[in-house]
């Protein structure tokens, strides 16, 4: 046991998931074992969303300091606006939906990319002057009535296997290939040199532009890709449904152990993390807080999370 | 013309273009009544955005700036009006907070944008307990503060440029600015040379919590009642307006006269978009295409600096 300790000791992202347990075990403990089962079943389902961005935001903040994607929530609406005005109810027409979805989040994502780029504006505003321009074009785009999604994307999004989310699954999928994606391949190791040092990465080789830009793209993929399932998961898009995943995205990045300064990502911290967040809020609520002690609770821990796990180390 | 200069002058050509196209679009602004009605609520986002630009100052970003506003806004519309000593005290506690929050951020070596992330919940928190639905009372002697009717010369125009001088002098001309500048520069040397960077980060997060107090006190004047939300996107603003001023995110380098500029562009280009009466859904999408406008004329000028 106390060999398995000192091993995960070192992990950075082993103190979200300890956090995570420990305020699931404080709300069963509360309800004295009732439901234990199913507040996880709901914190897997709704920790999805947040993992899905929190992974993109991960390998933005990972590409250096200053490098932030807050155009994240815009991206989410835009898709899920998109992706339900296409599919239009018809099942037949899922796959055009999800392409057209995709595609107009990688176009936000390579604009994000050119602003930062060609304009030199530094990533924070440029993503969130974006942010502006393509939250006006949700908006103008989805006006009119409420579309609800095509079955087969709808079961997909709410369907449970043995109280495990499908969604949940399909996100594990796609941790553990960025996740190897990060550790074995070319464009990984790029992007954490890139983040330790971006001119010793220039100068060994590595095309830090390209680097960049599939970084930027593939964040707002994801957004793209959280936006469809969230819509098929509350039955249709809705202009407000990005909000709560910009403090969210960054938040699960940087309580899950991925450093601030660049060079260090960690995909399981995002789990821990993002369950943690929603286990929280869950606690909170059956302690039957009321909304001003559950926010000021809900900042205390992040902070105090964020004061044990300790800041970045000295570097240079 | 030397494009240092240019560079430095950029915050005021692009205030002067969208103060002109306003005037182009709606001739009857360009009058005292019209200027102070377009420009007051850009007291408040000048103040949110020098509070932000203190933090800047030292290498952090504060994403609670907003809340922090609305926060103050709620105290001083309750206990401020119904008791002033109490309620001046709270506003104290406040700024003593910002500045142990600096002092934590430094002595733990904390990412500033984690814990200002989590501090914007507990400023949202507190202010929903104290003000749980919009509504108290502004003090009388801020609401009529704020409706100054100065001769000539609009209230804001002058408020804006006292601030922006105050600021400007304090930063740029004193021993703590120098030191507070080079902490964003280079700490390790300043703190080599016997400088504790410590009180220097306490200090300028504790100017960034007065400026917050002076912002919310300025809101609430104007909208005479509080609401815990009315300032949520000011921590945008203010980080856009720290930006459009001409400041970077790293290396120390701000300009508090830029600071209040870029605020200024920012409420002006607000009304601007209200004037050309474009729909509803792009008034905002306007608004970042303003914002990436006016960042893009600085590219050129960066670029050739750079490669010198």
């Amino acid at each position: 046991m106390t060999s398995i300790w000192n091993r995960f000791r070192h992990e950075s992202w082993i103190w979200s998931f300890l956090a995570a347990i420990g305020v699931w075990l404080a709300t069963i403990t509360y309800t004295g074992g009732q439901g234990a089962g199913e507040i996880l079943t709901a914190a897997l389902s709704f920790a999805t969303f947040s993992i899905i961005v929190g992974l993109g935001q991960m390998m933005v903040i990972t590409t250096g300091p200053g490098n932030v994607d807050l155009s994240i929530p815009a991206t989410i609406t835009l898709a899920g606006v998109v992706a339900m005005k296409v599919m239009d109810t018809d099942s037949a027409r899922l796959l055009l939906g999800i392409g057209a979805a995709l595609g107009v989040s990688f176009l936000v994502g390579a604009f994000n990319y050119g602003l930062i780029r060609l304009l030199r504006i530094p990533p924070i505003i440029a993503t969130l002057s974006s942010s502006f321009l393509v939250l006006s074009t949700a908006i103008s785009y989805g006006r009119g009535i409420r579309i609800k999604p095509p079955l087969p994307l709808d079961s997909f999004a709410t369907m449970r296997f043995l109280g495990i989310p499908l969604a949940a699954v399909f996100v594990a999928v796609l941790s553990i290939v960025l996740a190897i994606v990060i550790k074995r391949t070319l464009y990984g190791r790029a992007v954490v040199a890139i983040g330790q040092n971006p001119r010793a990465a220039w100068l060994a080789g590595i095309n830090v532009n390209r680097t960049r830009f599939i970084t930027y793209a593939l964040s707002a993929l994801l957004a793209g890709v959280c936006g469809i399932l969230l819509s098929g998961f509350s039955g249709g898009a809705a202009l407000n449904m990005g909000e709560e995943f910009l403090l969210a995205s960054i938040a699960v990045v940087v309580i899950g152990g991925t450093s601030v300064a660049g060079g260090r990502a960690s995909v399981p911290g995002i789990w821990g993390a993002a369950l943690f967040m929603y286990l929280l809020v869950t606690m909170l609520n059956t302690f039957g807080a009321s909304a001003g002690v559950r926010l000021i609770m809900t900042g205390v821990i992040i902070i105090t999370v964020i004061v044990i796990a300790g800041g970045e180390r000295e570097q240079r | 013309m030397n494009r240092s200069l240019l560079r430095s002058l950029l915050p005021i050509i692009s205030l002067a273009v969208v103060l002109g196209a306003t005037f182009y679009v709606q001739p009857r602004t360009m009058s005292y009544f019209g200027l102070n009605l377009m420009l007051q609520y850009a007291v408040p986002i000048a103040l949110a955005t020098i509070a932000q630009m203190f933090i800047i100052t030292v290498n952090d970003l504060d994403l609670s700036i907003g809340p922090f506003v609305g926060l103050v806004g709620c105290i001083s519309a309750t206990l401020l009006y119904s008791n002033p000593l109490l309620g001046t005290l709270a506003l104290l506690l406040c700024i003593a907070a910002y500045a142990a929050v600096g002092a934590l951020i430094h002595s733990r070596n904390l990412p500033s944008i984690v814990v200002t992330l989590g501090l914007s919940f507990v400023w949202l928190g507190i202010a929903v307990l104290i003000l749980p639905s919009p509504g108290g009372k502004a003090p009388g002697w801020l609401k009529s503060i704020m409706a100054l009717q100065t001769p000539f010369i609009p209230f804001p125009i002058i408020a804006a440029i006292v601030i922006g001088l105050v600021v400007q002098l304090a930063l740029m001309h004193s021993s703590l600015g120098v030191i507070a500048r080079g902490a964003g520069g280079n700490p390790r040397a300043m703190a080599r040379a016997g400088w504790s960077m410590l009180k220097t980060k306490a200090a300028m997060y504790a100017l960034a919590g007065f400026f917050g107090v002076l912002s919310g006190l300025s809101l609430l004047g104007l909208t005479t009642s509080a609401d815990a939300h009315v300032a949520d996107r000011y921590t945008l603003y203010s980080i856009a307006g720290v930006i459009l001023g001409g400041g970077e995110f790293i290396g120390g380098r701000v300009s508090p006269m830029g600071a209040v500029i870029g605020a200024l562009t920012l409420a002006l280009a607000g009304s601007f978009l209200i004037f050309l009466r474009i729909s509803p859904d792009w008034q905002i999408g306007a608004q970042g295409a303003i914002l990436i406008l006016v960042l893009a004329l600085k590219a050129p000028l960066t670029t050739r600096e750079a490669s010198k």
